[in-house]
């Protein structure tokens, strides 16, 4: 099959960490604080290069959005096994207004130059946990969409997809090119190792503006506030099962 | 002439023009801002219409707008799972994407071009869907052909349809956006709103049939489905959930003997499902189901912030641990301290 892949990738902030809301209500604090690169990206990455190994893909070119920063998780990917990068320079103040329809067209207009068959993204990014990404590039290419894979297997001249919905598993048929995206199953990403690190120093990363893909980025959705959520009170501890089971009661619970 | 000056003589006669003349144009001008909202329904054989279409349908109510389905149909009728469900529910029409593949699950590159046709056709200004795994995936792929930003997974909208909240970062923070697309694409969380209800004695709506043939790039092959004798899990009243330190998917069938009792949905954490005691479909969390059930215990798990952005909104929520400094103690309304291959058999027991 030999075909070549479009990996996405984002720079989100760990998910191990606590999130803070600014004191300007407009964002959270992302100031000295650790970044990774999308969990589900990095799934991504992985099931792209493994395509590699198994000798289905034969290029695998991985891009991300953002400021300066995002080399590191570029770099990150190309030390997985990517073969090179492509970084759209968007400035750090207009990434909380860069979207999903922005990401999507620019990632289209990406697949085109770079004639790819596959795009595969992360399902979700868990700073704004949007899941459109994926399905929206797939429509301006107008071409199928395996979306929350959990498994990519070739089928015949196009790929079989199972997919992880509300119920269980969903198994589709798609003809390629096609676009992806990898739901937390479809495999356990590697660690880069340290030969692989220092490797991916001399792997390339070009450099492109969203204007030189004719892509326009100004905000569509306005972001009005971000607040904390709602706090629940503090609760109580109960020494045994009676217990428990009397506090329900009072609550309103009868078995 | 300039510009201006005929413009201004145009107004001077307008003056001039009769009562009926004006009254019949303002009418007209007003119509032609009465955009409709448009509704995506998704209904599965004898469960009729999906919990979460009827939470969008609730959504889409806020508007005060003329209502229309769009009802994914094997045949030209109105499926008969739901046609009274349907009636009962009052819309102004009812439009049928009308595919011989959508005698199985609709695959979203199909449904696509069939919803836009619908947007179009109702001169919709709002497009409502649950934000299921269906409606997930359909509503971008529409969205990105319109050109529009969708807006995902919303806990609230304003009457003027304008301004609504969704969940980021896993629910530790809400954001208030505001869309300025003339179409709005939008998945609607299942338990941020009440499921509207049928009633009866409604007349007929009006079906009609939304034409198309699109190209099938995707076909549905098959579906493995968790089946359950206990209630649904996304709008199950009572939920057990059941964490690693079950150590065993042997073990998991105490919390489904509890649940029993209980008429309780069960759920499971990330590790549990990780570990392989249960199937991926009982994930409870920011990457699984997200649930707001009345009573939600959650049972050997240490509540990571991933999982409580799955449950976090319940009314009462219970944990069980032997771990006094679990993080789940600090958003549960009673915690118990202790063993829970001794508790839960007690707790059976005394329920």
């Amino acid at each position: 099959m030999a075909l070549k892949v479009l990996v996405g990738c984002k720079r989100v902030i760990d998910y191990a960490v606590k999130i803070r809301v600014r004191p300007d209500k407009l964002g959270v604090v992302t100031d000295g604080v650790k970044h990774s690169m999308n969990p589900f990206d990095e799934i991504a990455v992985e099931e792209a290069v493994r395509m590699k190994e198994k000798k289905i893909a034969k290029e695998v070119v991985v891009v991300s959005c953002g400021p300066a920063q995002s080399q590191e998780t570029i770099r990150t990917a190309l030390a997985m096994g990517a073969d090179r990068g492509v970084h759209i320079e968007i400035p750090a103040d207009q990434m909380t207004v860069l979207q999903p329809i922005h990401v999507s067209k620019i990632l289209a207009k990406l697949a085109e130059k770079e004639a790819a068959d596959v795009v595969m993204l992360g399902k979700l990014a868990i700073d704004d946990d949007s899941n459109q990404t994926a399905q929206m590039t797939a429509s301006l290419l107008d071409w199928p969409q395996g979306v929350f894979a959990s498994k990519v297997e070739q089928k015949d001249s196009g790929l079989e997809v199972v997919r992880e919905v509300d119920g269980g598993l969903e198994t589709i048929k798609i003809n390629l090119p096609a676009v992806l995206s990898a739901d937390l199953r479809l495999n356990e990403p590697r660690y880069a190792t340290l030969p692989n690190i220092m490797k991916a120093k001399k792997k390339k990363i070009e450099k492109i503006k969203p204007e030189d893909l004719g892509v326009d980025v100004a905000p569509r959705i306005e972001v009005v506030s971000v607040e904390d959520p709602p706090v629940r009170e503090a609760g109580q501890s109960v020494g045994d099962v009676d217990e428990l089971l009397g506090k329900l009661k009072d609550k309103g619970f009868s078995s | 002439m300039t510009d201006l000056e005929k413009r201004k003589s145009k107004e001077f006669m307008t003056m001039f023009l009769p009562r009926a003349t004006i009254a019949r144009r303002l009418a007209a001008f007003q119509s032609r801002r009465q955009a409709s909202t448009v509704v995506l329904i998704e209904h599965r054989g004898d469960s009729g219409i999906n919990q979460g279409s009827l939470a969008a349908i609730t959504a889409a109510r806020t508007l005060n707008q003329d209502l229309h389905f769009v009802v994914p149909s094997a045949s030209k009728e109105l499926p008969s799972n739901i046609a009274k469900q349907i009636t009962g529910l009052a819309p102004a029409a009812v439009h049928l994407a009308v595919h011989s593949s959508f005698a199985r699950p609709p695959v979203p590159e199909t449904l696509a071009p069939f919803l836009q046709d619908a947007i179009k056709a109702t001169d919709a200004s709002h497009v409502f869907a649950a934000h299921s795994a269906f409606g997930k995936s359909v509503m971008p792929r529409v969205a990105a052909a319109l050109d529009v930003a969708p807006i995902s997974d919303i806990l609230s909208i304003t009457p003027d349809g304008q301004t609504f909240e969704r969940a980021i970062y896993a629910g530790n923070a809400i954001c208030t956006v505001k869309s300025n697309d003339s179409v709005k694409l939008i998945t609607v969380r299942t338990t941020a709103f009440d499921k509207a209800s049928s009633t009866d004695g409604a007349s007929d709506s009006k079906v009609s049939v939304i034409d198309g043939s699109p190209d099938e790039i995707t076909t549905f092959e098959k579906e493995e489905l968790q089946k359950s004798d206990r209630p649904d899990l996304a709008t199950a009243k009572v939920v057990i959930g059941g964490g690693r330190a079950l150590k065993s998917s042997e073990n998991f069938e105490m919390l489904n003997t509890l649940a029993g009792k209980l008429n309780a949905a069960v759920g499971a954490s990330r590790a549990a499902v990780d570990a392989g005691y249960v199937d991926n479909s009982l994930q409870i969390g920011q990457t699984g189901k997200i649930i707001a059930p009345e009573l939600y215990i959650a049972i050997g798990i240490s509540g990571a912030i991933q999982h409580l952005a799955g449950m976090k909104d319940s009314k009462v929520i219970v944990a069980i641990n032997k771990d006094a400094d679990a993080p789940i103690f600090q958003i549960a309304d009673y915690g118990l301290v202790g063993d829970l291959f001794k508790l839960i058999p007690e707790l059976t027991e005394k329920v």
